[in-house]
């Protein structure tokens, strides 16, 4: 993965979308409440961010979750939405019942919250899964 | 065991051709689903769970335990597609992969 992706009109350009795709992924999550997006599509975004970034810097990639740990950084994610159900149960509500989380005053905020919070486990899930499967593709799981 | 088969899939084929004519009309407005669920989600989604959409009060409030499944789901998928190219990797001769 050391030798050029693409030509150089590829090389550049990716370079340049990356940035892009990283600000489009963070408002389709942080707006997911409102309009169509949300978790799922996100962390797509996210995980093809990351995927680009290898591609085009090889190793000397900013953005990376090296080696096995994209696995385990997946399962935290899917763990994260799954402790935020607890923590509604725990507060004294039903299992993600977001207006029981223990965070602040308003009922809606801790709504809100709530669902940001879940959302962010699932892009966090989406997108170390997908930069898993890439990894394994390429034979990068050895770089831990 | 190849008889078995045929006649299974006959069977199936012959159970939902039966069966395709009791379900209700595409747009039909008085279906089951029209009728029950999707009114409901409609009119009280904003009072009951104060989203301000409707796809997310389904997805994250009415369906959140699923939406927790469909995660992990996609987390299990992942774990098995890094299980299986691994162990390809290790079973095959390691210097046609690294060649390149």
């Amino acid at each position: 993965m050391n030798r050029r992706f693409g030509s150089v009109v590829l090389d550049t350009a990716f370079r340049y979308l990356v940035p892009f795709i990283l600000v489009y992924a963070v408002y389709v999550l942080i707006h997911g409440e409102d309009s169509p997006g949300g978790g799922f599509q996100a962390g797509a975004l996210f995980g093809i961010a990351i995927v680009l970034e290898h591609l085009v810097h090889g190793d000397k990639a900013f953005l990376k979750i090296p080696g096995t740990w994209a696995v385990a950084v997946a399962g935290g994610g899917a763990l994260f939405y799954g402790l935020i159900g607890l923590f509604c149960i725990l507060s004294g509500g039903n299992m993600l019942q977001y207006g029981m989380l223990p965070l602040m005053q308003d009922v809606v905020e801790r709504h809100v919250l709530g669902i940001l919070g879940i959302e962010i486990g699932v892009t966090i899930c989406v997108m170390a899964t997908i930069v898993a499967i890439f990894n394994a593709l390429t034979g990068r799981e050895d770089l831990l | 065991m190849k008889l078995f088969s045929y006649l299974s899939l006959g069977l199936m084929v012959v159970v939902l051709f039966a069966t395709a004519g009791g379900l209700p009309v595409l747009f039909d407005k008085n279906s089951p689903a029209a009728v029950n669920v999707s009114p409901r989600y409609i009119e009280e989604s904003h009072r009951e769970t104060g989203s301000p959409n409707f796809v997310t009060a389904v997805l994250a409030d009415y369906r959140g335990y699923d939406t927790l499944g469909e995660t992990t789901v996609i987390f299990t998928a992942g774990v098995a597609a890094v299980l299986l190219l691994r162990t390809g990797r290790k079973n095959g001769d390691d210097s046609g992969v690294d060649g390149e």
